[in-house]
């Protein structure tokens, strides 16, 4: 139990961090001041969102390791985010595509979370839901806002959309983890969710003037620990400093 | 985690009432609506306060300072961060928004006026420099995760929004 509650909480702020350091690196290199504020301000919300996650990770394991320990010191098959949140920014298409995945999903999980019979995961829910629907109110206006615009931005948002959205059932995936812990309430059983999903991603593409690509083959294994050859770059960032010098402190 | 009802004891308000946001120092905790529950036992004191946003780093700054100020007053704080129930800019007092507009961010609409004031469908928020609400949103996010970016269309004054948390 303790150890499904632990990994089921990873599944959950891995996707945060690895998110909320993906647009960490925009920081500075935003296409213009107002993405850039926006988009390091929602990798600051995702980073407290964590933050919260992992402090409960600590406390149910009761072992002595802390948060920081759960953020930089695990090796790169230890980490259950999905694979859609490790995908690079490559342009600016991209960048929102992946936010706009995410933030849908994010949005109607946390939706669920609030109702978890574990009090702490409802309690951090309830807090980042309200943060993650400025994330999803964000996300939406650039996709109709590019989709929608020019030429040129609408074929680069579309083809962003056409190679992430192979990504996105992952989110809907449920570990042994998951499934141990919908039976007891406590976590948020996804299936149901997809549909959901589905026609309200079919809606805002549609308003963006984009096409939902139709999609045989879903990539998928970031939840069982399994990650693209992006995350090696990403870990390599993100705990260059706790390698460095280990058990270093602010 | 049970529900907490706001409860702070009198002998601690006006001490806590000293401790300045760390962003916003024109705010106190209290008016800010940070500290959720204050008691005193002998001289040992124990404060729950709750984040605005889930990632503000002032939050770390307002433990330290509170443990200060109530440790000049003689009491030996303790400071725990609660989550439940969730921060929301309706927790923000009358003074505190008063205090806002002054120094220059408007003070959080109802959720409904800052959902259209954000999207620029209608023209709500007042300019803090000239009171026109002649204002359009240069950007949903700011210098902090609670602030908006506007500028006023008459003065041309740019300003902060305090966005409505709900």
């Amino acid at each position: 139990m303790k150890e499904n509650l632990y990994q089921y909480i990873l599944e959950i702020a891995d996707n945060c961090l690895i998110l909320g350091q993906r647009l960490g690196e925009l920081c500075g290199h935003g296409p213009n001041l107002e993405t850039d504020i926006a988009c390091t301000n929602i990798s600051l919300d995702l980073l407290g969102q964590v933050r919260s996650y992992y402090q409960y990770a600590a406390q149910v394991m009761e072992d002595g390791r802390t948060e920081d320990d759960i953020a930089f010191m695990r090796m790169e098959r230890e980490y259950r985010n999905t694979l859609l949140v490790e995908q690079p920014n490559t342009d600016f298409a991209f960048i929102i595509s992946r936010q706009f995945m995410f933030d849908l999903y994010h949005y109607l999980f946390l939706k669920e979370l609030q109702h978890s019979r574990d009090l702490s995961l409802s309690a951090i829910a309830s807090k980042s839901i309200k943060e993650v629907s400025y994330h999803l109110r964000f996300s939406s206006d650039w996709m109709k806002r590019l989709g929608d615009g020019t030429e040129e931005s609408q074929r680069r948002m579309q083809a962003a959309i056409n190679t992430l959205w192979p990504y996105f059932e992952e989110l809907f995936e449920i570990s042994d983890a998951g499934k141990a812990l919908i039976k007891e309430g406590i976590a948020v059983d996804t299936k149901g969710l997809k549909k959901d999903y589905l026609n309200s991603a079919r809606e805002y593409l549609q308003e963006a003037n984009l096409i939902m690509p139709e999609v045989e083959h879903f990539m998928k294994g970031g939840k069982s620990g399994v990650h693209s050859e992006h995350m090696g770059y990403i870990l390599a960032d993100l705990q260059y400093m706790q390698r460095a010098y280990p058990n270093m402190n602010w | 985690m049970e529900a907490l009802t706001l409860h702070i004891d009198k002998r601690l308000i006006s001490i806590l009432e000293k401790v300045p946001d760390p962003e916003i120092p024109v705010l106190s905790v209290i008016q800010m609506g940070v500290v959720r529950n204050a008691t005193v036992t002998g001289n040992k004191v124990l404060v729950k306060i709750t984040p605005t946003y889930s990632g503000c780093p002032a939050m770390d700054v307002i433990a330290e300072d509170i443990i200060k100020a109530l440790g000049e007053e003689g009491y030996k704080a303790k400071v725990d961060l609660i989550l439940a129930p969730a921060w929301t800019t309706d927790w923000i007092t009358q003074k505190g928004r008063d205090a806002l507009a002054k120094y220059g961010i408007a003070p959080p609409l109802n959720a409904t006026a800052d959902k259209a004031a954000l999207s620029g469908d209608k023209k709500l928020v007042k300019c803090t420099l000239c009171g026109s609400k002649n204002t359009r949103v240069v950007s949903p996010f700011g210098s902090t995760p609670c602030k908006a970016l506007f500028q006023c269309e008459d003065c041309k004054e740019p300003f902060d929004y305090f966005k409505c948390l709900k």
